[in-house]
């Protein structure tokens, strides 16, 4: 019997890493083919959809032949009807896709919700845990993790109506901007952070807190120097969970960012993110673009790994 | 003569009915070592966080009475119970160290440890700071250990060095006062000796209070002792006196562990 538990419980837990597993290599085998053809070169080249003549003769190297045989050979592109046209004036042109504009989209919006988030939540988690009386502390408390319930798509609607005239007076530019995305996505996650943030602070112990006012300490180097270093690691954990909240965000950014494929030449420019290029162009899409959108699947999805397996890192650290 | 002097205090905690402390009249006498003793719940730890009123860290509490604290440098008494500012509490708190029931090392080095309290008072000269954390390890036998792995978390240490650690943390301020809350109760026979042999040698410099649940620890390094039983002092000595001919009868019930 206990065996049998052992073995289904055993089962289980295998078949979450299967899952994993799974995922990567059906993102991998359907992004191959853009894999294949465009390589690492994805990640630097902002063009997406853009038509390109195919390699003019008089650049060809010695291997003009065997890439000519190439082109003609239907098997190569068996799954792309779009790859060879004829354009009017007979140069033959391809489609090429770059993943840049929407990685760089993803890492700046991140980056403004993260620089936004962080003070505030800070001082949020502060207010909480050493601050207010105990009754507001749980009142509002109770209120932030609310916050932290509402539906991304409500934050996407309440930013475009409201915050994105505010932001586009106050910094000028588009409405829809890398900027507006990014402040709403900060107070997306800050709920968030703020509460992880609290709640790794009150895990120091009261007395920790009392040995350091027993020496002479204000309730400022209390904080700074016995509270936050306690928690640190906590916090840092809650600062990288809301990041990799932030890198998946697709609603809330979709409706703010302006998706365009565009790379931002100030902060209030519009551009677009992964997450929403891969639910704009997804319906669309076939052949090359398919898979150049699994590509990009792929990179969000290695960046999300990365993230989580970082915090996990320091929370294991802290159980140590 | 005194350093500090309780007079008729009593205290209440927010929302209790009763008092915890109900008319206490307790002398702690300057360069000796004062024990406060009695079952579980008699108000001992009560009493000595209201010595530094870090009872004031939570809201609400209700005092009566007088603790008045010896000024070196004026000869005079000050009641600490008047204390509203912060600076105020700031000052009284480095007068008045205090030691707790656990080990509490902040998370940083055995230097920073130890310099802390010296650092947050304003001393920001490395010279000194050094000369004064040697002192303050020396001083709480515990340099011989760590001098040469000083900048190592504190973490490391064992229980009885880290006790020894914030020993030293509180010392290194000077303080005229330190209390102690039942130092040794998480630590083994070999490193409680070796605090009870601190705490003596502490005593040169400092006044000393400790509550302590060791009947031997109370006799063995206390100078006097008070017998506290349910919010009330029943009885305060020289220790030889409480253990060997105490005037009440619940004192003789106690220290013969005929209690109830
Ligand atoms: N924060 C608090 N709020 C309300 N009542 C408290 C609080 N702390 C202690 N008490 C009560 O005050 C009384 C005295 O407690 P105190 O901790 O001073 O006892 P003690 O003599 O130190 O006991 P022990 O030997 O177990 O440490 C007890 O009845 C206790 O329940
Ligand atoms: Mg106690």
């Amino acid at each position: 019997m206990e065996k049998l538990f052992q073995k289904i419980s055993f089962s289980s837990a295998t078949l979450v890493f299967i899952i994993l597993l799974g995922i990567f290599i059906t993102l991998f085998n359907t992004a191959l083919p853009a894999i294949n053809e465009f390589g690492l070169h994805f990640i630097v080249n902002p063009a997406w959809n853009k038509e390109v003549p195919i390699t003019t003769p008089q650049a060809k190297s010695v291997k003009k032949v065997s890439d000519d045989s190439e082109v003609v050979n239907p098997d190569d592109y068996s799954d792309d009807d779009g790859m060879i046209m004829q354009d009017e004036d007979d140069t033959p042109t391809k489609t090429i896709y770059g993943g840049l504009v929407p990685l760089v989209g993803t890492i700046l919006s991140t980056l403004i919700a993260l620089l936004f988030a962080m003070p505030i939540a800070m001082g949020i988690a502060i207010f909480l845990a050493e601050i207010a009386p105990k009754n507001i502390s749980s009142f509002v408390g109770g209120a932030i993790e609310l916050l932290a319930a509402i539906p991304s798509i409500i934050f996407g609607m309440w930013g475009l109506y409201y915050f994105a005239p505010i932001v586009a007076n106050l910094f000028g530019g588009f409405q829809v901007s890398l900027l507006t995305a990014g402040l709403v996505l900060g107070v997306m996650i800050l709920p968030f952070m703020a509460a992880i943030t609290r709640d790794s602070m009150n895990t120091t112990p009261d007395i920790l807190k009392e040995s350091a006012y027993a020496l002479g300490a204000t309730k400022f180097e209390v904080i700074k120097d016995v509270i936050f270093p306690y928690s640190k690691v906590g916090i840092i954990g809650s600062i990288i969970l809301s990041l990799g909240r932030a890198l998946g965000e697709t609603m809330a950014v979709a409706f703010l960012i302006g998706s365009v494929f565009e790379l931002p030449h100030k902060i209030t420019d519009p551009t677009i993110s992964i997450p929403v290029a891969l639910a704009n162009n997804f319906g669309e899409a076939s052949g090359l673009g398919m898979s150049s959108l699994f590509y990009l699947a792929l990179i969000l999805f290695v960046m999300s790994f990365a993230v989580i397996s970082f915090a996990k890192f320091f929370f294991l650290r802290k159980a140590n | 003569m005194l350093v500090m002097n309780i007079e008729k205090f009593s205290f209440t905690y927010p929302g209790a009915e009763a008092p915890s402390l109900k008319n206490i009249t307790l002398p702690i006498e300057k360069n000796k070592i004062t024990s406060l003793i009695g079952p579980s719940g008699c108000g001992k730890s009560t009493l000595l966080r209201s010595m530094n009123r870090i009872h004031d860290l939570y809201p609400g509490n209700t005092y009566d009475g007088k603790i008045d604290l010896l000024n070196e440098t004026t000869g005079e008494y000050d009641d600490i119970l008047a204390i509203k500012k912060e600076n105020d509490f700031i000052q009284l708190r480095q007068k008045v160290g205090m030691i707790f029931q656990k080990p509490t090392p902040f998370p940083m080095s055995i230097f920073d440890n130890v310099a802390y309290g010296l650092k947050i008072s304003g001393i920001k000269n490395k010279t000194e700071l050094k000369d004064r954390v040697e002192e303050a390890l020396k001083g709480s036998a515990l340099w011989k250990e760590v001098h040469d792995r000083l900048n190592k978390s504190a973490m490391g240490l064992s229980g009885g060095q880290q006790q020894r650690l914030c020993i030293a943390r509180a010392v290194a301020v000077k303080p005229e006062v330190l209390l102690f809350d039942e130092p040794t109760s998480a630590l083994d026979p070999i490193s409680t000796s070796a605090i009870e042999e601190l705490i003596v040698e502490l005593r040169n410099d400092i006044s000393i209070a400790i509550v302590t649940h060791n009947m031997q620890q109370a006799s063995r390094i206390s100078d006097y002792t008070a017998f506290m039983y349910l919010g009330d002092l029943i009885e305060f000595d020289k220790t030889e006196h409480i253990f060997l001919n105490p005037k009440e009868q619940q004192t003789e019930d106690y220290i013969t562990g005929r209690f109830g």
